[in-house]
Formats: structure tokens, sequence, C-alpha cells
């Protein structure tokens, strides 16, 4: 007997024995299609032809002026089919999926974005579809769960705990002990137990690949900086993985919220509160009280709204490899506003996170330098979110219509 | 043995129901330390760890109240909780609290020995045991390692999914069971959906016990306190 999937002293799988099988069948899986000789072809394949692999670089001009520092480029994938990068761990996993001969797939989603993605992978391949999402969310995100069921997918609302994210995660395991037979669960992002943090943040190492290659071809150097949001950890292990061993600077930005003063954030590894536990199968920094039960947690973005943290991240934090960062609520906006009038680009509010840090410090680099923000999704299909944020009255008025015609 | 989750709805009456469960003739009980996450447990025994919570259960709660259920009553008890409950108190301090209130060993359903080796040396250093569980997605391998760091008597899980749901008492429960015993020494414990004395006649030369977890909570939850003396008399 030996553990696995350690990342210094976090990870590993905190897992109960009806799942060991399960976990050693993924395990053997995984390994064995990433050992596969044309595996990672078939993977770009769909990905270039399904989704809009390699998605482009974009040099921010307005905003490098704006700011008069580094130059500012943006990895856009925001143009992944679906909207964001969830569907690069999701395309992946389903092609695990059919390796296994697994026929269904289930998983959690908080925004909705990862369920979004999970259901349109099931659609593609046949495959029956569940999704847990919290009672919370599920009334904050109609839209998505809207696509979700037009895709095929059965949403099930979440009415235990505190109804949002991590309670959707509990009770995809409480599923997944029960069918693991026929069923393949899709976590969404580098968390939970081995080998799930070390096999998403493979697939979403495709960013990182092409984000290296695509900078150096147009500056003909590294980036100062690195930029990217931090919820569970995926995109940014993703474009972080293509600069590990070059000389760059690696800036991960979590929720700040109402600020790290206050208990409304969702910071891990930029505040002083998290501690180190074990829960949702894997050890690393969690919001937690004295006794170990888990804190409530807020961001202005659903998608980095959550407890726990990569134990990747938590181990390079460890190390010093990366820097960690938050931005508040208010920050966040400040920011998007910004790159959607300066650039024409809309990031998701998740995505403006990396944007506000990076604007803090973009001033005070060199202008021989660049930055590189890894847009991870886009916020135009969020604008119940975003609008909601930017409590824009005219669009408020419009709902108000719109329910009225409804009720008519 | 019977389970119960520690203030839910209140140490007080925690202390009421193990009292009732004594007295009906219950001769091992499980004492459930609540936790926010517990991912093996259905959806009764999951709402009866947010219930405990919501209405201020503490870790040093559980253990106060332990102590006094393990004066007052004489037969024994486990602990059960989730892994990051002895982690967040210090694993061999946790250990050592339960030998000092006399608790006989623990039941940690996400914590496998690859992860448990700071807990089964502390368990072994204050001589208590750490109960493993078999599934019956265990391979026979796996049995027989998990075998080697059980004590005091191997927890089976009756079938795939949480707790509280209904499960199929078969014959092919009873292969399962009798593979299990192959594979260990120790007495085996069945747990996951026994409802009613049926599921128990026919764990009869199959088990040495029998676990009623989620049942016992249903029925307190529907008739109160005392009926849950009469349910248990009705197994026997």
């Amino acid at each position: 007997m030996m553990n696995r999937g350690y990342y210094g002293k976090f990870g590993g799988a905190f897992i109960p024995e009806i799942l060991f099988a399960t976990i050693e069948e993924l395990v053997e899986g995984f390994l064995d299609a990433r050992n596969s000789p044309g595996f990672w072809k078939e993977y770009t394949d769909i990905m270039s032809t399904y989704s809009c692999r390699p998605t482009p670089l974009t040099f921010a001009e307005n905003l490098t002026k704006h700011f008069g520092g580094a130059r500012i480029y943006i990895k856009r994938e925001d143009l992944n089919h679906t909207g964001a990068h969830k569907l690069n761990n999701v395309m992946g996993q389903g092609l695990l999926v059919k390796r296994m001969g697994k026929t269904r797939v289930i998983a959690e989603t908080g925004a909705g974005q990862h369920g979004v993605a999970t259901a349109t992978m099931a659609a593609k391949f046949g495959f029956r579809c569940t999704i847990y999402m919290g009672e919370v969310d599920v009334a904050r995100q109609r839209p998505n769960v809207f696509w979700m069921e037009r895709l095929g997918a059965q949403v099930i609302p979440v009415k235990d705990g505190a109804r949002i994210l991590k309670d959707a995660i509990n009770e995809a395991f409480r599923d997944w002990v029960t069918n693991m037979d026929d069923t393949h669960y899709v976590l969404g992002t580098a968390c939970g137990p081995h080998p799930f943090p070390e096999m998403v943040s493979y697939f979403q190492s495709i960013i990182g690949k092409e984000a290296q290659r695509q900078i150096v071809e147009r500056e003909g150097k590294f980036p100062a900086r690195v930029y990217a949001c931090v919820g569970g950890g995926s995109n940014a292990l993703g474009i972080f993985s293509g600069f590990l061993n070059d000389p760059v600077q690696l800036v991960g930005v979590e929720a700040g919220g109402k600020g790290l003063d206050t208990s409304r954030h969702a910071s891990r590894l930029a505040s002083k509160d998290a501690s180190i536990g074990v829960a949702q199968g894997y050890k690393t920094y969690f919001l937690q009280d004295e006794d170990g039960q888990m804190k409530e947690t807020h961001s202005v973005a659903a998608g980095l709204d959550y407890v726990g943290v990569s134990p990747i991240l938590a181990c390079l934090r460890e190390e010093g490899r990366v820097r960690f960062e938050a931005a508040s609520d208010r920050e966040v906006l400040e920011a998007l506003s910004l790159t959607v009038k300066k650039e024409g680009l809309i990031p998701a509010l998740e995505s403006a996170h990396a944007f506000a840090q990076a604007f803090k410090e973009v001033s005070d680099l060199s202008a021989d330098d660049n930055i590189l923000i890894n847009q991870s999704g886009r916020g135009d299909k969020d604008i119940f979110t975003i609008a909601d944020a930017f409590t824009d009255p005219d669009w408020q008025e419009f709902i108000k219509k719109k329910a009225k015609d409804y009720r008519a | 043995m019977t389970h119960i989750v520690l203030g839910c709805p209140s140490f007080e009456d925690s202390f009421r129901i193990i009292e009732t469960m004594v007295k009906a003739g219950v001769d091992l009980m499980e004492l459930q330390m609540p936790f926010s996450e517990p991912i093996a447990d259905g959806p009764v025994i999951l709402r009866a760890n947010q219930q405990a919570l919501e209405n201020g259960a503490t870790v040093q709660g559980c253990f106060d109240l332990a102590g006094k259920v393990t004066r007052a009553f004489d037969i024994p008890f486990l602990i059960m909780s989730y892994c990051n409950i002895p982690y967040r108190y210090g694993t061999r301090r946790f250990v050592s609290s339960m030998a000092t209130r006399n608790l006989r060993g623990a039941i940690i359903p996400d914590l496998p020995p690859e992860e448990g080796q700071e807990y089964l040396n502390a368990m072994k250093e204050f001589d208590l045991a750490p109960i493993l569980i078999f599934s019956p997605t265990t391979p026979i391998e796996r049995m027989k390692s998990l075998a080697i760091f059980a004590r005091g008597f191997i927890y089976c899980i009756a079938r795939k999914g949480v707790t509280g749901e209904t499960t199929a008492f078969s014959d092919e429960l009873g292969v399962y069971l009798s593979q299990c015993r192959k594979e260990t020494s120790l007495p085996l414990a069945l747990g996951f959906g026994i409802k009613e004395k049926a599921d128990i006649d026919f764990l009869k030369g199959k088990v040495e016990i029998g676990v009623i977890g989620s049942q016992t909570i249903r029925i307190m939850e529907k008739k109160g306190i005392d009926s849950v003396g009469n349910f248990i008399r009705t197994l026997r």
C-alpha cells in the first residue's frame, strides 16, 4: 500500500473504501491514455475542430497605452466552445470515458459553466448526463440550467448543506459511490482525490503550451508575469504549466469578495484565514473553523466561490513558485468595465480578477516587458449575473417588463 | 450496534437517546461527531450532521458528552467521524482524548490506511481499535491488507451507495460476507440499509454485529425518542 498524488504535503486520496476500486480504474485509465502515443493528438484534434484551439493571443494595445507600463497580452480561453477553459478538461475526460467504456457522466457545477460544458460533451459523445448544482446556484443561474436541460442533461438541485458548489461536489460523490459501474465523475477543477488534480491539470496544460509558444513567437521573450484567477485552480494551472520552468513570475488571483479584512471572501492562499485540512477527498488549505467545519465563502464570481483550492497550487505557494493575491468585488467590476470599454473584450467575472490584479501592477513594469493575462472565460453569456453586479437600471426595467409579459 | 449523531438535535437529547438505546439492549454504539461535508452519508444522517452543527455542536462538546456516556453506561462506545475532525484537533491528541474518555475505537470512512499512518500509530499507542471497512467492490488482495491494520471488528458495507438507502438482503450479499469472513479473523459487522427484524434474521450466523444507523434516526424524527427503544426491542 502506498499513497499517491501528493504535491509536497498536499493532495492525496481521502476516499471511502467503496470508491477505492473505481479510483484505481481511473488512475489506470488515465495513465494508459496519457502514455498512448496517439492520445494527445486525438485530444488536440477534437479541440481544434469542435472548439477553437489554439485560442488566440490578443495584444491589448489600448490597455497598454492606458497604463503605460508593460505590454499586455491576453490569452483568449473565452473563445473556446461554451465560452470558457472548462471545455478543455471536459473533452479530455470525455475521451477517457469512451476509452473506459462508461456510458454516463455526472458533474458538479457552481456558476453552471462546468455543467454546461459537461452536458455539451455528453451530447456530443452520446453519454447520459446528470449535473448536481446547489439550489442557491440554480436560482442565480437559470440561463445555464436552461441550456444544460436543452442539451439533454438532468439537473438536480442540491438542497443540503450551504446549497452551493461544495455541496454539489458532495452530492456528485454520493451518486458516484452508487453508480460507478457505468458512471464517470467529471470533476471540474484540479481538486478532489488523486488522480483528479493531476488529470485536470494535464488537460488544461494545453493553455500553457500554446501560450508559451505564442508569446515567445510574438515578443521574442518570456512574459515578466502571468496572471490567472484561482477558484479551484484549473485555468491557473493550465496557463502556469507552460512557464513553470521559465524565469516568469506567476500570479494567482483569488476572490477578495468584500475584502480580506471581512469574512466575506473566498481567498485561501492570499489571506491568512485558511488552514490545512482534509475534505472532498484531498488535503489542502480550506476556509474552515477551529473544529474543521467548512465556512461560507463569498465572491461576486460564482466560479471562484469555493472553500478549497488545488493541492498543486497550495504546493506551488509553499515553494514560493506562485504568488497569490486577492482582488475585491469592487476592483473586479472596475477592471471588467475598463476592459470592455478599452478593448471590446468581455471577460467573465472570474477572469476579471486576473485583469484587476494585473492592472494594479502593470505600471510598475518597464515598457520592454510584457505580461500575460488568462481570460479564462467570456462574460457576455453571463449577462444576468454581470448586469446584476453592475445594478444596471435599464436592465432591471427590461426584466420587470419581461416578467409582466410572461404573466399576461 | 446503533449509530447516532452527537448534538442532534441537542447534547441533552443525545444523552437521552443513548440511554434509551442502552436500556433497550443495544450492546455497542457508534457516536458520530458531526462534520460539514459528510460524503459517505445519505440524506438522513447528512441532515442530522447539519442540524447538530446549526445547533452549535463542537468537537469539545462531543468529547464531553462521550465522557459522560461512557461513565454512565456499561457498553463499549466508538467514535465515528470524517478525517478532518481528528486532523484539525491534532490526530494524536484526538486519539488520546478518546482513550481518556474510555472510548474503545473509531471509524473514519474517508481515511484509508494509505493516508492514515499517523492515526493508526496513535490508535496502537493508546490501545484503541481502528475499525476498517470492507465493501463489495474491495478486491480480495486489498481485504487481506486492510485486515492487517484492523482491530476490533471489520465494518462490512452491504452495498454500493451511501447510508440509509434500501439494501437487498440476498444470496449475493451472503456470498460477499463469506468472502469477508475468509479474509479476517476479526468479528464482522454489517451496515447500510438494515431496517427490520427480517434483515437481522438474515444476518444471523453470517455476521456478529448488525449496524442500525439511519433507521433509528428516522423513527426518532417521526415518533420521538421513546419509540426508538421499542423499535430496537422488536429487532431481537
